[in-house]
C-alpha cells in the first residue's frame, strides 16, 4: 500500500518506531518486489496442493489446478461454511468475500498443467478389472451409476462443477468416501456423492480408487464442456 | 462435655455466616436492577431504528457467536470453547418458543445491562454483559428492534457443557459477585466528544476488552490494566496489548493509519490476521468513518502500560543456524533475505510487533497456520501465506520462529518447543 508520507510524520513515526525498538520496520532496506499477479498471491495453496495446485503423485493433497471453476468454488465455500471440515481450509477461506473465492477458483481452473505419472501401481489386476467396471458402467442392480456418467467419459471432469476424477493419490479418493458416509463431507443438497457413498461397499471403494488412481492422463485433462443430458441422480452441486 | 454444648453455637454461628453471604451475592446479582417494565413496548419499528440496530448487531459483532457456522443468522448453537467447558451461544431470532420472540425491550435491556436472562437465570459471561453493560438503553432497544424483524428461526438452545462447579448458578453467582458490577458508561468531561465516542464503542458493544486483557484464572478480565493483552482462552492466539507500542499500542500511528486497519484490514503498519481478522470482516469493516476515528482517538490516547521485558534467553547456535536454513528456504522468497518484507504483499519482519513481543504465540500460530488478511473493499485481494504446520517439524518451527526473533536487530526470546508445542 504505497502512502507517501510527509516528512514530518516520517520523522515523527521514525522516533516513536526507534522508542519502542524497531527501527527497521519503519525504514526497510531495499524491498523485494513479487509479482502482483494471482499466483503470487496463491503461494498459501502450493505448501500442500503442490506448485500451481498440480498436487504430487504421492501424499493426500489432492490436484486443484484444471478443475472446474465452479467446482472449485462450491469447495471453498463448503469449508467456509462447514459442509467440509478440514481446519486448514476453513481457516484459510474464513475471511474472503465471495468475489475472491471465485477469483481463486477461476485462477485454479485456468491452469492446464501436465499430471504427474499415475499414483498407484501393482495393483491386482482383478481390483483393477472390478474399479473400471464401476467407474465406466457402474452397478445397475444396486443403483449405482457409472462415476463417467457426470465426470465425463474421459473422467476429467465437466464444466461448470464436475471435477475430474484422474491424478488424485488414492487416499485422498478412499477418505473422501469415508467422509460422504459419515456426513463430515456435505455438498449442496440433495447431496448426491452422500447417496452414492452410501450405496457402495468398501470393496466397491477400494476397487474404484485403484483403477483411478492407477490412470495416467493423456487427452488433454480439460473439462468437457457441458453436463451430461440427465444426471442419473438429483445433484446439489450439479447445477452451480 | 463442654466440648459438647459449644458444637451447636459454632454450627449456629457458621449458618448465620454462610446466610450472610449469601444473601451478599444474591443482593450483589440484582443490584442496580429497575423492576422490570412489562407494559415497556416500543411500538412500531422506523426504518431508521432498524438500520441503526443493524449497524450495533455488526459494531458488537452478535454475528460472531450467535451464528453457527453454516447456519442461519442469530440462530445460536455455537460452541465458544472455554477453559470451564463450551458455552453454547442461544438462538436471538424472534421465534417465540425458541428464541426471543416473546422478550420485551425490558428483558433484553436486563440481558444486555445485568447479565440476567428472561426467566431471571444468570448468563454467562462468554456474553459479554461485563462491557455490553455500558451499552444504553437507546442503544440496546434499537438492537432489539432490529433483532426482532429478522426472520424466526426455531431452534432450540443447546444446553452448555460445562465442568462442576461451573455449570451451577450458584457458582455463577459468586462468580458475579466478585467481578461484575453494572455501569453506566461515564462521558469523561475533560476528553473531546470524539475521544468520549471511543471510549463509549470499544469499551461497550465493541468489547474489545474481551480479547485485549490479561483473564484471571476465573476467567475475569482486570479492568485497572485495560487493553493490556491476553492470550485468548483456548484460541492460542494472544491479543497483543494496546497499551503498549511494543505490541498492538497504536499511540504512535496516525489517525488515519488506525481507522485503515479497521476498515479495510491492512495498514501501512501491519495487516490483522487470526481472530482479528474476524473481527475486521464480521464488524469493523462496516463501521462509519466518524465511528471508526472515534475509536482511533480513544485506542492512539490508551494510556501507556509497557511490559516487563521478557528474560533473554538466546537458542543455542544449531538452533540459529537450522533457523536460518530453514527460512531461507521456505521464508526468504517472500519475506527477503534481510526480513525486508516485500512492499504491501508481505510484511518486514525485521522490527515487526509480531515477531518481536514477549508472546511467541502469534509468530508461531503464523508459521503453523498460515492465513490471509481479510478481504475488504479497501483491500479485496490479499497475499497470503501458507500453512508450514504440515510442512515443518515442531522443532524447524521453534528453530525457525527463534531464528526470526534474533536476525536483524529483532532481539527477542528464543521460543522454545515446548511454546510451538503448546500453540499446535
Amino acid at each position: 500500500m504505497p502512502n507517501p508520507q510527509p516528512p514530518l510524520r516520517a520523522r515523527a513515526a521514525l522516533l516513536a518506531a526507534a522508542l519502542s525498538g524497531s527501527l527497521l520496520a519503519a525504514a526497510p532496506t531495499a524491498a523485494l518486489t513479487v509479482p502482483d499477479d494471482m499466483a503470487q498471491r496463491m503461494q498459501a495453496c502450493v505448501v500442500c496442493h503442490g506448485k500451481e495446485g498440480r498436487a504430487t503423485n504421492h501424499g493426500f493433497f489432492p490436484r486443484i489446478a484444471g478443475k472446474p471453476a465452479g467446482y472449485l468454488f462450491n469447495q471453498l465455500n463448503n469449508f467456509r461454511e462447514g459442509r467440509r471440515l478440514n481446519s486448514t481450509m476453513t481457516y484459510l477461506v474464513d475471511h474472503m468475500s465471495e468475489a475472491y473465492l471465485h477469483e481463486i477458483a477461476g485462477y485454479f481452473a485456468g491452469l492446464d498443467l501436465p499430471y504427474p505419472p499415475p499414483q498407484t501401481t501393482g495393483a491386482p489386476p482383478a481390483l483393477l478389472a472390478r474399479g473400471e467396471q464401476l467407474v465406466r458402467q457402474g452397478d445397475p442392480q444396486r443403483g449405482i451409476p457409472a462415476c463417467s456418467q457426470c465426470h465425463g467419459t474421459a473422467m476429467t471432469g465437466v464444466n461448470p462443477a464436475m471435477p475430474g476424477l484422474l491424478g488424485l493419490p488414492r487416499d485422498y479418493i478412499l477418505a473422501q468416501f469415508g467422509a460422504w458416509r459419515t456426513g463430515e463431507r456435505r455438498a449442496a443438497a440433495p447431496d448426491c456423492m452422500a447417496e452414492i457413498a452410501r450405496r457402495l461397499s468398501l470393496e466397491d471403494v477400494t476397487a474404484a480408487a485403484a483403477w483411478l488412481s492407477s490412470q495416467p492422463v493423456t487427452s488433454g485433462p480439460a473439462p468437457a464442456g457441458s453436463l451430461a443430458p440427465k444426471l442419473p441422480l438429483d445433484c446439489g452441486s450439479g447445477l452451480r | 462435655m463442654r466440648r459438647g454444648r459449644r458444637w451447636p453455637k459454632v454450627v449456629a454461628a457458621l449458618a448465620v455466616l454462610l446466610l450472610v453471604l449469601a444473601a451478599a451475592v444474591a443482593w450483589l446479582n440484582v443490584r442496580g436492577e429497575a423492576p422490570l417494565e412489562p407494559e415497556a413496548s416500543l411500538g412500531p419499528a422506523t426504518g431508521a431504528l432498524l438500520e441503526r440496530g443493524a449497524y450495533l448487531a455488526r459494531a458488537g459483532n452478535c454475528a460472531a457467536c450467535h451464528t453457527e457456522r453454516g447456519g442461519a443468522p442469530f440462530a445460536g448453537g455455537k460452541g465458544i470453547p472455554t477453559p470451564f467447558g463450551t458455552v453454547y451461544a442461544s438462538n436471538i431470532t424472534p421465534d417465540a418458543a425458541t428464541g426471543i420472540g416473546n422478550w420485551s425491550p425490558s428483558e433484553f435491556w436486563r440481558a444486555m445491562h445485568h447479565g440476567r436472562s428472561k426467566d431471571g437465570r444468570l448468563l454467562y459471561p462468554a456474553f459479554p454483559y461485563t462491557e455490553f453493560t455500558r451499552v444504553t438503553r437507546e442503544d440496546s432497544d434499537a438492537l432489539y428492534a432490529f433483532l426482532q424483524s429478522q426472520p424466526a428461526v426455531r431452534q432450540r438452545n443447546r444446553e452448555h457443557d460445562l465442568r462442576f462447579p461451573y455449570d451451577q448458578q450458584a457458582a455463577l453467582a459468586v462468580w458475579r459477585a466478585l467481578f461484575f458490577s453494572p455501569a453506566e458508561f461515564e462521558p469523561d468531561p475533560s476528553k473531546p466528544a470524539e475521544w468520549n465516542r471511543g471510549a463509549y464503542l470499544v469499551r461497550g458493544l465493541a468489547h474489545c476488552q474481551a480479547c485485549h486483557a490479561p483473564r484471571n484464572v476465573l476467567g475475569a478480565t482486570n479492568d485497572r490494566l485495560e487493553l493490556s493483552g491476553g492470550l485468548i482462552p483456548m484460541q492460542n492466539w494472544y491479543a497483543p496489548s494496546l497499551a503498549s507500542p511494543a505490541e498492538a499500542g497504536v499511540q504512535h500511528w496516525s489517525i488515519d493509519e488506525i481507522v485503515q486497519l479497521l476498515k479495510t484490514g491492512m495498514s501501512r503498519r501491519g495487516a490483522t490476521m487470526g481472530p482479528m481478522a474476524e473481527v475486521v470482516f464480521s464488524s469493523t469493516q462496516f463501521l462509519s468513518d466518524a465511528d471508526l476515528r472515534a475509536m482511533a482517538t480513544f485506542l492512539k490516547q490508551v494510556p501507556r502500560h509497557d511490559p516487563d521485558p521478557p528474560e533473554p534467553a538466546r537458542a543455542p547456535r544449531e538452533v540459529l543456524e537450522l533457523g536460518a536454513r530453514v527460512y531461507g528456504n521456505h521464508c526468504a522468497q517472500c519475506h527477503g533475505k534481510q526480513g525486508e518484507g516485500a512492499g504491501a504483499a508481505y510484511p518486514a519482519l525485521a522490527g515487526h510487533r509480531t515477531v518481536t513481543m514477549g508472546s511467541s504465540a502469534n509468530l508461531v500460530r503464523v508459521i503453523l497456520s498460515g492465513g490471509f488478511p481479510p478481504t475488504t473493499p479497501g483491500h479485496p485481494r490479499p497475499f497470503g501465506m501458507q500453512p508450514f504446520g504440515q510442512a515443518l517439524s515442531d522443532a524447524e518451527v521453534a528453530a525457525v520462529a527463534s531464528y526470526v526473533r534474533s536476525a536483524w536487530g529483532n532481539d527477542a526470546p528464543a521460543v522454545s518447543l515446548l511454546d510451538v508445542q503448546r500453540v499446535r
